[in-house]
């Protein structure tokens, strides 16, 4: 070991003094070489977790919202999340709107979450913006929570009938997810 | 350190022999095991390092003839895991085996901790020991999170949901972590594989850190029930045959309460939900994960807000890295410690109160009593071990080991 950086340094400093030789160049280009090289190897075994085509091509699903009443709420499955399609009724359309002034931890307007003159319509990804259950409130008869909306079991977050955060530890309100109606009552999902 | 640590036994074999010259592996094993001096006063709380290892080597055996069984795909992996239950040869056998060895390999790291707590194990020169042990910790709970996600029950499912979904409270970027995390968009296939890979290689990962810690206490050699040095032969015993038996009849009464729980009552720690098949839609009213997580989500509901859960959880166990520097008490063993003790078992208390909210909804006077215990488990590590050490007169410390373990069989 001793022997080879006594070599090492006589190669740099024989005749040449202190100043950069080729073998100086050389070594740096060497290491420069094997960091990027170690780093772009990396990369693709990072990336390889991420997302895979086929996963993200379950880009958006179409579905019929005939038969659906008012006050009815049906679940469907998208990108492997349920998504909460409501058609509201007159009073929870009012009490969403007359809460826009009330302290909301994430503050919206019902008018924001929902689109032109489709304001009974609410579609909300239906996973909890704490740390993803289902929150109850689909079903007929099931928990609600304190604003009538959904209730998250597992931690107790409380969402109004517009799907906005009132109280428990979520921090922000039920995703809306990209969607637009199409002719004839279908509603597309991305 | 010892004189019974001479050079090279003279072995018989000249097999042995001829190995040994060219790779001293048995001199090595004499060495350290063999004749290793060892404080000749441990208690049986002493062989919980030992039975844990036992566990960890009980865990990779039934794994790896588990994995032979099981496939790791959605659509599969819960009636795989019935399969091994109903048709595979002793596969009910392995399988509880397995699943109950992950809890009694977390009882006896737990002891093991609060032993370390106890009689000061994590200072001066114990420092890093114990910070390769708080990892190995670490390891275990991804390791054991990762493999309760297998068999695809709906706790394995909503659990995976709720502790990878802990990362979007990272601002800015947690949501793409997440997404990383899971390989799509929520927890799927993608994800089932992942863990399935890493749930295989990590526990080799614990085994590579395991020997480091044990290396590290050879080189340190073990701290005692008294706290101090070994100052000579008198003090200590060799580790073989003395340790060897007294550890060989701990593990012995361990496996046999072990084997109680997987004859007698394989589920006692698990959840039925877990044997309904993971439905994506459908959140079950109560998630709990396993217990030895209870006294962490409890933390992490305790506090109102998701970023500051999460940080207090994490901080629960970061605070274990940096304890060595937090208590300043100069005497190691809280036996001669009249104030530590006190709150040493307030902290275990305390730990208990922590797990029993953890198993509780987040509803009524649960609430105030897991911010309260939260509080109290930072208070001890922050606040009271730095002061009580400064404050706290210690009583007085035997001359030696020998003295001591003498002077007790003399009364």
């Amino acid at each position: 070991m001793a022997t080879s950086n006594k070599t090492a340094s006589l190669g740099g400093h024989a005749g040449h003094g202190d100043a950069v030789t080729r073998r100086d160049f050389l070594y740096v280009a060497t290491a420069a070489t094997g960091a990027v090289g170690a780093a772009a190897a990396t990369w693709p075994l990072i990336n390889n977790l991420n997302p895979a085509a086929d996963t993200l091509a379950l880009a958006s699903i179409e579905l019929s919202l005939k038969g659906i009443e008012v006050g009815q709420s049906i679940t469907v499955k998208w990108r492997g999340k349920p998504v909460f399609v409501r058609r509201r009724s007159p009073e929870e359309i009012a009490k969403a709107q007359a809460d826009d002034k009330a302290a909301l931890p994430d503050p919206e307007t019902d008018a924001k979450r929902v689109k032109k003159d489709k304001a009974e319509w609410l579609v909300l990804i239906g996973v909890c913006t704490h740390l993803g259950c289902v929150p109850s409130g689909q079903q007929v008869g099931s928990e609600r929570g304190e604003f009538g909306g959904w209730f998250c079991p597992c931690h107790g977050s409380h969402y109004d009938t517009s799907g906005r955060i009132r109280k428990g530890p979520a921090p922000k309100n039920l995703e809306v997810p990209d969607y637009s109606f199409l002719d004839g009552d279908v509603l597309k999902i991305g | 350190m010892a004189s019974t640590q001479g050079g090279p036994p003279a072995f018989n074999n000249a097999v042995v022999r001829w190995i040994d010259k060219r790779l001293p592996i048995f001199t090595f094993m004499h060495h350290e095991y063999g004749v290793f001096p060892t404080p000749r006063n441990f208690n049986y709380w002493w062989s919980f390092g030992g039975i844990a290892m036992v566990m960890l080597i009980i865990m990779i055996v039934t794994g790896i003839v588990l994995a032979m069984n099981y496939t790791p795909h959605i659509d599969f992996a819960h009636d795989s895991v019935q399969r091994i239950h109903r048709d595979v040869n002793h596969g009910w056998l392995v399988q509880y085996l397995h699943m109950n060895g992950a809890s009694f390999f977390f009882i006896a790291v737990f002891i093991h901790i609060f032993r370390g707590l106890y009689y000061g194990s994590y200072k001066n020169p114990r420092e890093l020991l114990w910070i390769l042990g708080v990892t190995i910790l670490l390891l275990m709970m991804a390791t054991a999170f990762m493999g309760y996600v297998l068999p695809w029950g709906q706790m394995s499912f909503w659990g995976a949901t709720v502790i990878t979904n802990l990362f979007s409270a990272i601002p800015v970027i947690g949501p793409d972590i997440v997404t990383f995390l899971w390989g799509g968009f929520s927890v799927d296939n993608p994800t089932l594989n992942r863990f399935f890979s890493l749930h295989f290689v990590l526990p080799f990962v614990i085994v590579g850190v395991v020997v480091l810690h044990v290396a590290a206490m050879h080189v340190a050699g073990s701290n005692n029930p008294l706290g101090i040095d070994p100052k000579g032969p008198q003090d200590t015993l060799p580790f073989s045959p003395y340790y060897v038996t007294k550890d060989g009849f701990s593990l012995l009464a361990f496996l046999t309460i072990f084997a109680i729980f997987v004859f007698f009552a394989p589920d006692f720690f698990g959840e039925p939900d877990n044997y309904i098949k993971a439905n994506p839609l459908v959140t079950p009213p109560h998630i709990v994960p396993e217990w030895y997580f209870l006294p962490f989500y409890a933390i992490l509901r305790a506090v109102p807000d998701k970023l500051g859960g999460v940080l207090a959880m994490f901080g629960a166990i970061a605070v274990l890295y940096i304890l060595p520097w937090l208590d300043t008490a100069r005497v190691r063993s809280a036996r001669f410690r009249p104030i530590y003790k006190w709150f040493f078992w307030v902290l275990v208390l305390d730990c208990f109160i922590l797990g029993y909210c953890g198993a509780n909804p987040p509803e009524g006077y649960f609430v105030p009593l897991s911010q309260v215990a939260t509080l109290y488990y930072f208070f001890h590590f922050l606040i009271l071990l730095p002061v009580l050490g400064k404050l706290e007169r210690p009583l007085p410390l035997p001359n030696s080991i020998a003295e001591s373990v003498l002077k007790k069989s003399a009364i």
